[in-house]
């Protein structure tokens, strides 16, 4: 595993590229541990300062830092679209390998949720959920219900790998070794499907972060919570573009772009790591 | 009778470096061959002998990571002499189909499936035939007549045919333009029985028609018993035996060869089969001196040093062991069985 | 005589095609055998490419459920869908081992944890110490041992040796049926006859009786007691192995037997397909009535057809 992170870090330039604009926005978001301030007060400093010296990133229309302040966003953004990722790899490695292993009806029965799941159309019921639930809608609740919807496109492709896995020879020779059918799927077959988990793990953290920043310009999620999306959203409320105060829209947006392009690349690298048709291609001239 | 193909010293390796492994596999190492006009010739070799590689050089097909180290192949049509190692691509698209051709194993990736039959052959045997239509049309038909194959053939899709009958499609896709060399990668493994020695004999028959040498691939010792003229064994990327086909079945001047000729079981016979220990080398990292000494049972000190070269050992008949007069016929051998039956 | 095992007019049928166009294919028409308990046995299944062999080893092993028929094992019918632990009692007695030495291990995990897993899971071993010695143990039945395999990917073994390590590992339950679909069809031709020995040495040497399917008559005629030739489901003949491939009766046997490329003609060029015969085996399958098999003085069982055209 090790030397494999080593070899794409060494040759492949994307993967490279990738772990560099990733890295350097996760030391960002460590850096919120060791702020000097508290997320959640306003004017601890004077308002709409530009960068500066003192102020990297300048500050906003509610006196806050806003380099500090972004520390904390990007933390609590990182953070709610890894629980996404994990949660949703959770549930669509559980449903894709049992439906592909398992068959039958068991496959049809999940296959039958996965469908519904994926004909649900996600951005109305996150509104619904916001209006249910108010400011009881905090950050994990909000990554759960994400990740209820972010598993059914990723479980039908692990479904699919398993599915052509079952009918080779080395899963009858496990079933023949006594093997229990827990055992071959998460033994035998799940090292199979690992790659395409790290590479959907990726994808999943573009579309929930995505999907967060929207809600939050919207003013759908809860607004006291620090995160890309509420810092636009108050900079939006406070009129920033109007005003002149760029920074607090500008800046935030280019690291969510270099974050987004970071996880591109890795997810990218990945896939040509596990396909080896383009491995092949890379090899080629 | 003149040589249509020569290949002198030809060395074509696998030279490979993703992800920082570096490796250099010696696919073909050092062989040298000649194919006479109107002559089959047969390969043989096991799974990464290196034996695809070397038709890949002969068939023009030498793309990265393969590339060629040393030595030529040079094909005679006529008065034309053409090396494929150093050849531009036009020129070798030149001499495509109309001289040299191929017959695959796979007939279902040659055949393009959403394209009927007739438009496959117009696709690839209309410009160098320089035909086309009603004139086009009436020498595929004879031509196919030739493989037992009706005209409705023309019509139908590759996957309404049956295996065998696509396997003619594309031995008629193959020499419907006279090639002069024929190239056939193990065109009947994957055929039944019947078929296969349908097929074999269907080759077999328009070779002769044609005139055309065929070099003959295939892991199958008792194919090449019946179907090649002269044999090459081929083992761990080097040619290490090369004799008229009944020479090398009856005598094997090669360790090697002889373990192969004697596994093969035979119906009326129920003699214990000799077993070779031991697995065909990693090409990647090759033992010194002959490569079939760690598992020859005839290697003394000098087969673990040096490379014994491929020489002439008997008229005809070339080997590469430095103990081929030692070399004799194993029990279970066509040899011994001949001796067993006169005693009897 | 006690039966081992007995396949008794088994039949499958498989729907084949789309929703509109569904039709019913015969993959395994009424096919009857039986292989006896007291004297160890190599049972041959011998049929081209959809004869129906491989489906039958997927019945007689539980994978699939026969159409109509019953298969008993040890008197006890067949079916995969029963108890874990019948399934298990089962797995114990009949082992199979699968035609591609290179696929019969996941490429990704070791070759002994399968062996290992087979150890404990039916000869129950409690501790390390026994595991290794049953996996030892049949490993040196086939010409193996444990410090070779031990640790091995299977890309670090020849096919030779993980064609091997797989019978070793169906050895391990000690099981007294071994299914083997063409066990050498996709080993190199130096390694294929130690596979072939290894299979009869096992009869000889440890009683085990094994089904062995193959498409190549030379090898059957090289280690069958027993064959059972196949031609579109059918069986067409059956009886003793060197009766019937030195002198086949029914017409698509003698076409199998006149097809097979023998290297004691090396040279001489013999090609010519036997039409006649195969003339001969299209009309036999066009035929309405799918004939009988009448056994014959020499033991052997032969399909015959009723007198008139098809």
């Amino acid at each position: 595993m090790f030397s494999v992170f080593r070899d794409l870090l060494r040759y492949n330039i994307e993967f490279a590229i990738g772990c560099v604009f990733v890295g350097v926005i996760v030391i960002f978001a460590g850096l919120s541990f060791f702020s000097p301030f508290d997320p959640t007060q306003v004017y601890t400093v004077i308002p709409d300062r530009p960068p500066d010296s003192q102020h990297w990133f300048g500050t906003n229309s509610r006196g806050q830092d806003m380099f500090w302040q972004l520390t904390f966003a990007f933390r609590n953004t990182l953070g709610f679209g890894l629980t996404v990722a994990i949660l949703s790899r959770i549930i669509s490695i559980v449903v894709g390998l049992a439906a592909g292993y398992l068959g039958g009806w068991v496959d049809r029965v999940l296959m039958f949720f996965n469908d519904i799941f994926v004909a649900i159309p996600i951005f109305p019921i996150l509104i619904l959920f916001y209006f249910v639930m108010r400011s009881n809608l905090n950050s994990f609740t909000l990554a759960l219900i994400m990740a209820c919807f972010g598993w059914p496109f990723d479980a039908r492709l692990i479904r699919a790998v398993t599915l052509g896995l079952r009918h080779r020879e080395f899963t009858r020779q496990a079933v023949f070794a006594g093997m229990s059918p827990l055992k071959i799927m998460f033994e035998e077959h799940l090292p199979y499907v690992m790659p395409i988990i790290f590479a959907t793990a990726l994808a999943n953290m573009i579309w929930s972060i995505g999907l967060e920043v929207t809600l939050a310009v919207l003013g759908f999620t809860n607004i006291n919570i620090p995160t890309v999306g509420t810092t636009l959203y108050w900079a939006n409320n406070h009129s920033a573009m109007v005003v002149g105060v760029w920074w607090w829209i500008l800046i935030p947006v280019i690291i969510v772009i270099i974050l987004f392009i970071g996880l591109f690349l890795l997810a990218v690298s990945l896939n040509e790591y596990i396909d080896p048709r383009s491995r092949l291609r890379r090899m080629g001239a | 009778m003149a040589d249509i193909l020569t290949v002198d010293r030809l060395k074509a390796y696998y030279l490979m470096n993703y992800y920082g492994i570096r490796r250099e596999v010696r696919a073909v190492d050092d062989i040298t061959m000649t194919v006479k006009q109107n002559e089959v010739y047969g390969i043989a070799g096991e799974s990464s002998s290196g034996k695809t590689s070397f038709i890949k050089v002969l068939a023009a097909a030498i793309r990265p990571p393969m590339r060629i180290v040393a030595g030529s192949v040079i094909f005679h049509f006529g008065d034309r002499n053409v090396d494929v190692t150093s050849a531009s691509p036009e020129e070798i698209e030149s001499i495509r189909w109309k001289h040299l051709s191929y017959i695959m194993q796979g007939s279902m990736s040659v055949l393009n499936p959403v394209r009927r039959i007739e438009n496959i052959f117009e696709d690839f045997a209309a410009r160098p035939l320089g035909l086309s239509g009603r004139a086009f049309k009436d020498r595929v038909i004879t031509h196919l007549a030739k493989l037992k194959l009706g005209p409705e053939v023309l019509r139908a899709y590759a996957h309404e045919l049956s295996g065998g009958m696509r396997q003619r499609v594309t031995i008629g896709l193959a020499t419907i333009c006279n090639p002069e060399f024929i190239i056939a990668d193990e065109p009947t493994t994957a055929l039944d029985v019947v078929v296969q020695k349908d097929v074999l004999s269907l080759i077999r028959d328009l070779q002769k028609e044609m005139g055309s040498s065929v070099v003959f691939v295939t892991h199958d010792m008792s194919v090449h018993a019946n179907m090649a003229d002269r044999v090459g064994i081929i083992y761990a990327g080097r040619l290490i035996e090369e004799a008229p086909t009944r020479q090398l079945f009856v005598a094997p001047k090669h360790p090697y060869t002889a373990h192969l000729v004697a596994s093969l079981p035979r119906i009326g016979d129920t003699t214990q089969r000799p077993a070779l220990e031991g697995r065909p080398p990693n090409l990647a990292a090759p033992p010194p001196g002959c490569r079939f000494h760690p598992r020859c049972p005839l290697a003394i000190d000098i087969c673990k040093k040096e490379v014994p070269p491929l020489e002439e050992v008997v008229p005809g008949h070339r080997s590469a062991c430095w103990r081929w007069r030692d070399v004799e016929p194993l029990a279970g051998s066509i040899a011994v069985a001949r001796v067993a039956e006169s005693v009897a | 005589m006690t039966a081992l095992l007995e396949v008794d007019h088994v039949s499958k049928q498989f729907g084949v095609g789309g929703l509109l166009s569904r039709r019913r294919v015969d993959a395994v028409s009424d096919v009857s055998f039986a292989i006896t308990a007291e004297v160890p046995d190599i049972f041959t299944i011998i049929g081209e490419s959809g004869s129906g062999k491989t489906t039958l080893a997927r019945m007689i092993l539980g994978l699939e459920k026969p159409s109509s028929g019953e298969i008993r094992y040890a008197g006890k019918v067949v079916s995969g869908t029963g108890s874990r632990a019948e399934r298990l009692e089962f797995m114990a007695a009949v082992q199979p081992v699968f035609q591609n030495p290179f696929e019969a291990f996941n490429p990704l995990k070791r070759v002994d944890r399968y062996l290992a897993s087979t150890a404990r899971r039916f000869l129950g071993t409690a501790d390390d110490a026994a595991t290794d010695k049953a996996m030892d143990e049949a490993l040196q039945k086939v010409g193996l041992s444990l410090a070779e395999v031990r640790g091995r990917y299977p890309h670090e073994l020849s096919g030779g040796q993980l064609q091997r390590a797989a019978i070793a590992r169906a050895l391990i339950c000690k099981p007294s049926l071994l299914i083997t679909d063409e066990p050498v069809s996709m080993v190199d031709a130096s390694l294929r006859m130690s596979i072939v020995n290894l299979l009869k040495s096992l009869r000889d040497e440890l009683g085990v009786s094994v089904i062995y399917i193959t498409h190549d008559l030379a090898t059957a005629y090289y280690i069958a007691d027993r064959i059972l030739i196949m031609q579109q489901g059918c069986a067409v003949e059956i009886g003793p192995a060197r009766v019937i491939l030195d002198a086949p009766k029914h017409p698509y046997a003698r076409l199998l037997k006149a097809s097979v490329l023998s290297a004691a003609d090396a040279g001489q060029g013999k090609l010519m397909p036997a039409t006649e015969l195969m003339r001969e085996c299209e009309e036999l399958l066009k035929r309405d009535d799918a004939g009988r098999l009448v056994t014959q003085e020499d033991g052997r069982q032969v399909r015959e057809y009723s007198a008139g055209s098809p």
